[in-house]
């Protein structure tokens, strides 16, 4: 019962601001005149007829269907990358400048570059959300690889775990607090390069269809993808902490247990 | 059965500061022995026992394990570090963490079982196996640490003060403990202790270290009769008289103006 009280006041905390603000936005927009901003009631009644009438799977699936794989792509050959890298010091020192170069680099100007290699079809636009996406995760977890405490390196040493059993349950864990740092930071500039790959050009996706509606001068249809925009990324992020907070529980307890917190013994 | 000679360590070096943390150590180990080591806070104790188990490359001189030179850790040795804390998986319950080794070491899933259960059970810790190490006090980590080398069922043990951080009673228990499970088992053990009297109770000899750059200042055989007790054994004038010598003998350690003792 108490649980249940709990979880509907953190529903409560989650949803009061937002609510707040869309109560504003409804009151100070109803009745405006001004073209480029439509009432609220406005938009929202054209979000129903623009995104349910077939939108969802011909420009929503496409769009998450490439953020996905470009995502997926990315934390692979970063985490892979980032172990190789964070696990050897000659290694290390000769890619980090490297690496430095290449975070420091936007992301979006590479989509011209991009458009000419690999033209304007999806594996364009999964290359630019791969290419952004990647270094947050790669630095991070060369981070989390280098920070692995000697002493669990040694005693992983002494025991003579193998190098796959090491992996697994040494230095994987060790740095997945890190890891999923650089995962999150990754997660919402994908989120950014979805779109902005779908700006230049495509034919399809929610980035297309926000600038088509612009084009068109279809100012509540406009708003009403750019709101989409706002709850598929509101959604991804509560998703990704879901698996987060799942896989990083010991992390969260010791957190807890050093604040002087008092964590069930289970 | 384990020997060291001629063993030198220096850190750092490469024209920055160095710091000569060893600078001959010789002495043997025969099979089943117990032997305590003792020296002045900072002497290479940890030091002497990475070399020993491998983790660390020696300056000069060699380890040599069963007539086998030691490069990297062998096989059959366990190790119980200093920083307990820091030496377990936090990532795993307890009961992982001391079936880890052995799942490394291939043992079929039943005995590991067991193995786990009993040795969890012999530091009284059998209510707390599946919790999480972060979850316990220093002193039931610290016997988590224990559980997890005796369970691995070692050759040659080796322990960087491990009762450090339990109260008296448990460090007693913990002792007998130790005593029992080396008469049983037959395992070498060289076991790093601040604690004097804890030497002279546990060992069979005791080794004293003097301050860095560090020798051995002295090796102190431990007459005392097989069956110890806490009570009676420590009332012995024989044990108050090894204590007295071996208290000295640090003293003059730390002075730094102590003999150097020569095989
Ligand atoms: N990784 C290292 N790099 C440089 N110097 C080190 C390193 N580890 C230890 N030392 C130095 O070597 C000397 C011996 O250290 P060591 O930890 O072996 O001592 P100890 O006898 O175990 O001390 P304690 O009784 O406090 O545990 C110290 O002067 C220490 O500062
Ligand atoms: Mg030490």
């Amino acid at each position: 019962m108490t649980r249940m009280l709990s979880l509907l006041r953190q529903v409560f905390v989650v949803l009061a601001l937002p609510v707040v603000l869309l109560a504003v936005w409804w009151v100070t927009s109803a009745g405006s005149e001004n073209f480029y901003l439509p009432p609220l009631s406005e938009i929202l009644t054209t979000f129903g007829e623009v995104w349910f009438s077939g939108r969802i799977v011909s420009d929503v699936l496409p769009s998450l269907l490439r953020l996905a794989a470009g995502y997926t792509l990315a934390a692979l050959v970063g985490v892979g990358l980032g172990i190789a890298v964070g696990s050897s010091k000659a290694l290390r020192e000769t890619v980090e400048p490297v690496l430095e170069f290449g975070r420091a680099i936007p992301p979006p100007v590479l989509v011209p570059v991009l458009m000419l290699i690999a033209g304007h079809g999806n594996s364009m636009k999964i290359l630019v959300i791969l290419s952004g996406c990647i270094w947050p995760i790669l630095l991070n977890t060369v981070e989390g690889v280098r920070a692995v405490d000697e002493v669990l390196v040694d005693t992983g040493r002494t025991f003579r775990m193998r190098a796959r059993s090491r992996l697994h349950h040494l230095v994987l864990p060790a740095a997945s607090p890190q890891i999923f740092a650089g995962l999150r930071q990754a997660l919402s500039l994908g989120i950014i390069l979805m779109v902005i790959s779908e700006m230049f050009a495509a034919s399809s996706g929610l980035g297309f269809t926000i600038v088509q509606f612009q084009r068109g001068f279809a100012i509540p249809e406009m708003w009403s993808g750019i709101i989409l925009l706002g709850i598929i990324g509101f959604g991804l992020s509560l998703l990704f902490r879901l698996v987060e907070s799942r896989a990083l529980r010991w992390y969260e307890g010791i957190r807890l247990a050093e604040r002087g917190g008092s964590p069930s013994k289970t | 059965m384990l020997d060291v000679r001629g063993l030198r360590k220096v850190y750092g070096g490469e024209g920055g500061r160095s710091v000569e943390a060893l600078r001959d150590l010789t002495f043997t180990l025969q099979e089943g022995e117990l032997a305590c080591l003792v020296g002045p806070s900072g002497c290479g104790k940890t030091t002497l026992l990475k070399c020993v188990s491998g983790l660390l490359a020696p300056t000069a001189g060699e380890v040599r394990l069963a007539g086998e030179p030691v490069h990297e850790p062998p096989e059959g040795m366990a190790m119980v570090f200093q920083e307990y804390g820091r030496s377990l998986f936090p990532w795993m319950t307890n009961a992982q963490n001391v079936e880890l080794p052995l799942k490394e070491r291939n043992v079929p899933k039943e005995e590991r079982r067991l193995l786990v259960a009993e040795t969890l059970a012999s530091v009284g810790l059998e209510d707390v196996s599946s919790a999480y190490p972060w979850q316990l006090s220093g002193g039931m980590q610290q016997r988590v640490a224990i559980a997890r080398a005796v369970a691995y069922q070692p050759k040659v043990l080796l322990m960087d003060e491990p009762f450090a951080a339990v109260d008296a009673q448990t460090r007693a228990d913990l002792e007998d403990l130790l005593r029992g499970l080396w008469q049983r088992l037959g395992v070498t053990i060289l076991f790093v202790t601040h604690d004097i009297d804890e030497a002279v109770y546990l060992g069979g000899r005791v080794i004293v270290l003097t301050n860095a750059p560090t020798v051995v200042q002295d090796d102190v055989a431990v007459d005392l009769p097989d069956e110890r007790d806490q009570v009676s054994t420590r009332a012995l004038p024989l044990f108050t008289e090894l204590r007295s010598r071996i208290y000295e003998e640090i003293q003059r350690a730390k002075s730094g103006d102590g003999r150097v003792y020569s095989p």
